[in-house]
């Protein structure tokens, strides 16, 4: 615990804030995107934006694991459940996301669907293990971080030939992501990008590189912690400032410039780049997410049981694609806090802690009220 | 009423079967050798359909809590002991002395009868220790697969003095808000099981009865305004549970709030927030501002209170939000959890 709060200091953390806006040009404003769920979920949950000046602004990015899911996929999920009669476990998070016809993995659970909610694809196998006459289905998904232990337990269970497990997969990529947001027509104007932490760990500060490079946007990778983020945000105003773009690295205790080899080997082993992959709020990318290897196509659920997937659009009135984009934000979708809420999510972003809207619904509804006043 | 049995219960590889459920002479046996042995007094002893209670000076209150918590036994208690304190701690919070309990069983068929003993024998020890007996009972079979285990209801009636109102709805602005102690043991006691979480030092649930403590508050500050036990849904529910009632808003110091490092530890782990784990022995207090440092020395004294802390204020809010002051120089709303993240707690 000692090791946690020392990244969670009150005075230092007033004390960094405070060079920050003696650091900020008078009359210009800087536009920050924190890229990972993790970090919109710190942000929100310290406060940080009321240690900050107006002119300092933080636009919520796509990594939330479950917001990028487009409908079609949790619709996938359902119909494996409900149609192929598999025990379907994921992250909590997965199973409230809202599908199509008002459903949801929780809601088809109602109708007869077996879930189980698990914190690592290794508890699914084990299920997979002790209900040897079920087919059991993980529902994969996440960036990088969550890739490698989907990759540990499908090697396990080629290891040990667990016939009746199969993975449903939607694992994505970070870079392929930000790049989208940049290239945008139209889109949010950014001054840099706070970078990913877990994210980094395993694929390294390089594949950043671009960013700055071709985009002349600093990206200052930053750990979860409150502190974290506050130097981030002060190493990302010195580079602004001073014009220079480059890729900097406030997680040297975890991140180093090549990543974690052995996880990217783990990972080549199991996975192999999918041709495109439909986003929510990105659109259809290529080479943006992650399917399994030929030689895993036995624990490949898409080949197991005839699921196709169909893109579906999101809920009129949902605006998560644009929040996702960073090009609006909660409070400005005509639903956020009335139709839309963590209890009754409309759309996705509203599920996870990690989501824009949840994060802002249930941390920092207090500052905006309501959209008008916003 | 003895009834004579062939054969005595087989306390060590028996197991529950439907018959202990169906009203013949195996749920007699069951009755006699287990429940009745354990539980023991005077109200049970004739074996009547329910208790002959004696009158009481005052107004009676009343309460019910269903306990399905899974696993049934977890460090610091079972569901056993849980069932008589849970039903104890919410006549207590409503400022009434808990005077009687009853109690209902669902057993699923092929339960071993030595899990039930233990699960008895800790009800048992549990209240004769907060001296409330368990008055009446009643058991019932399921086929198995059609419950887990085991799952146990239990009532509680209690008698309130004379003078004593509290409310969820009699918060008012500026009053102090205490807890009697760490926050979100139980909840994490028993995420840490599920999840296989290994600690240096096992963290351990909170499970007690809070009467006495409960008495020795009210009788250092009997203007206290509202009592909980913040169980499901942890302090975060409770408080918003108040500010609704009270049309109040509530603001929270983080640094002030009592966590222990491991739960805090736990929760960091599992994406959980403290705030939102459900104890089962603490009580959250709110009294004018002026008595908070009576009710803290109060609650101090007693030995599941040796913790309390002030943790907030209550404050004019028509929006009714909870906000929390962070130890790191923010504020943020500490809102409902949505969903039930974390089912059969208690
Ligand atoms: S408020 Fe709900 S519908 Fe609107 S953008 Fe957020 S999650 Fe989507």
């Amino acid at each position: 615990m000692k090791y946690v709060d020392e990244f969670r200091d009150g005075a230092l953390a007033r004390g960094i804030a405070a060079s920050i806006a003696r650091q900020l040009r008078p009359g210009r404003e800087y536009r920050l995107m924190e890229f990972c769920g993790g970090h919109t979920h710190a942000i929100s949950r310290y406060g940080i934006a009321d240690l900050l000046p107006p002119q300092l602004h933080l636009i919520h990015g796509p990594g939330c694991p479950v917001c990028v899911l487009p409908v079609g996929r949790i619709d996938q999920a359902i119909r494996l459940a409900l149609e192929h009669e598999v025990i379907l476990c994921s992250y909590g998070d997965a199973l409230r996301v809202p599908a199509s016809d008002g459903m949801s993995l929780l809601r088809a659970r109602g109708r007869g669907a077996e879930l189980r909610m698990v914190y690592s694809p290794l508890d699914a196998l084990q299920l997979a293990r002790a209900r040897p006459g079920r087919e059991v289905v993980f529902l994969a998904l996440g960036f990088e971080t969550t890739t490698p232990p989907t990759a540990v337990a499908l090697r396990q269970a080629r290891a040990e030939g667990i016939a009746n497990f199969s993975v449903l997969c939607n694992h994505v990529l970070t870079p392929p992501a930000m790049r989208a947001i940049l290239e945008a027509p139209g889109g949010v104007a950014l001054d840099g990008f706070i970078g990913p932490a877990h994210v980094s760990t395993v694929i390294g500060s390089a594949p950043y590189v671009p960013f700055a490079r071709e985009f002349g946007k600093p990206v200052v990778i930053a750990g979860f912690e409150p502190l974290d983020v506050l130097r981030a945000i002060q190493m990302l105003v010195a580079q602004i400032d001073a014009g220079r773009a480059e890729v900097e690295n406030e997680f040297t205790r975890a991140v180093g410039l090549e990543g974690n080899r052995k996880a990217q080997a783990l990972v080549a082993e199991v996975f192999a780049l999918r041709e495109a992959f439909e986003w929510r709020g990105l659109g259809t990318l290529l080479h943006s997410a992650l399917r399994l290897r030929p030689e895993f196509a036995a624990f490949d659920a898409e080949r197991r049981f005839a699921v196709p997937y169909r893109g579906v659009p999101d809920h009129k009135a949902c605006e998560c694609a644009a929040v996702l984009r960073g090009d609006r934000r909660p409070q400005d979708c005509r639903i956020f806090g009335t139709a839309c809420t963590p209890d009754h999510p409309v759309g996705a972003c509203m599920v996870s802690s990690e989501g824009a809207c949840a994060a802002h619904y249930s941390y920092g509804r207090f500052r905006a009220p309501s959209r008008s006043s916003a | 009423m003895k009834i004579p049995h062939t054969r005595p219960l087989n306390l060590r590889q028996g197991k529950v079967e439907m018959a202990h459920g169906a009203g013949g002479r195996a749920m007699a046996q069951l009755v006699d050798e287990l429940f009745a042995r354990e539980l023991g007094n005077a109200w049970l002893a004739p074996g009547d359909d329910g208790a002959r209670l004696p009158p009481a000076r005052g107004r009676l209150v009343m309460s019910t809590d269903a306990h399905v918590v899974s696993p049934l036994f977890f460090p610091g208690g079972d569901i056993g002991c849980l069932a008589v304190h849970g039903t104890i701690n919410d006549v207590a919070v409503m400022g009434a002395a808990p005077r009687w309990l009853a109690a209902s069983f669902v057993l699923e068929e092929g339960f071993p009868l030595a899990e039930l003993a233990r699960i008895v024998a800790s009800m048992a020890t549990a209240a004769r220790a907060a001296d409330v007996p368990v008055v009446t009972g009643d058991t019932k079979v399921v086929e198995r697969g059609k419950a887990d285990g085991v799952f146990i209801t239990t009532t509680g009636v209690g008698v309130l003095a004379e003078g004593i109102e509290l409310s969820g709805a009699n918060a008012g602005a500026g009053d102090a808000v205490i807890v009697s102690g760490p926050i979100g043991d139980h909840g994490m006691a028993i995420m840490s099981v599920r999840e296989h979480l290994a600690f240096e030092s096992p963290i351990v649930s909170d499970t007690a009865a809070l009467h006495g403590l409960i008495g020795a508050l009210l009788a250092a500050v009997p203007a206290t305004r509202v009592l909980r036990d913040p169980t499901r849904g942890g302090l975060a529910a409770t408080l918003n549970e108040i500010a609704q009632q009270s049309r109040v808003g509530i603001v929270l110091d983080e640094a002030a709030l009592p966590v222990r490092p491991a739960v805090a530890a736990a929760c960091e782990l599992l994406g959980l927030d403290p705030l939102d784990i459900a104890c089962e022995g603490r009580v959250v207090a709110i009294c004018p501002a002026a008595q908070a440092a009576s009710a803290l020395a109060a609650l101090r004294d007693h030995a599941l209170g040796g913790e309390a802390a002030l943790i907030g204020e209550v404050v004019a809010d028509e929006r009714r939000f909870v906000q929390m002051q962070t130890r790191f120089g923010g504020r943020r709303m500490v809102d409902w959890l949505a969903g039930d993240a974390l089912p059969r707690i208690c």
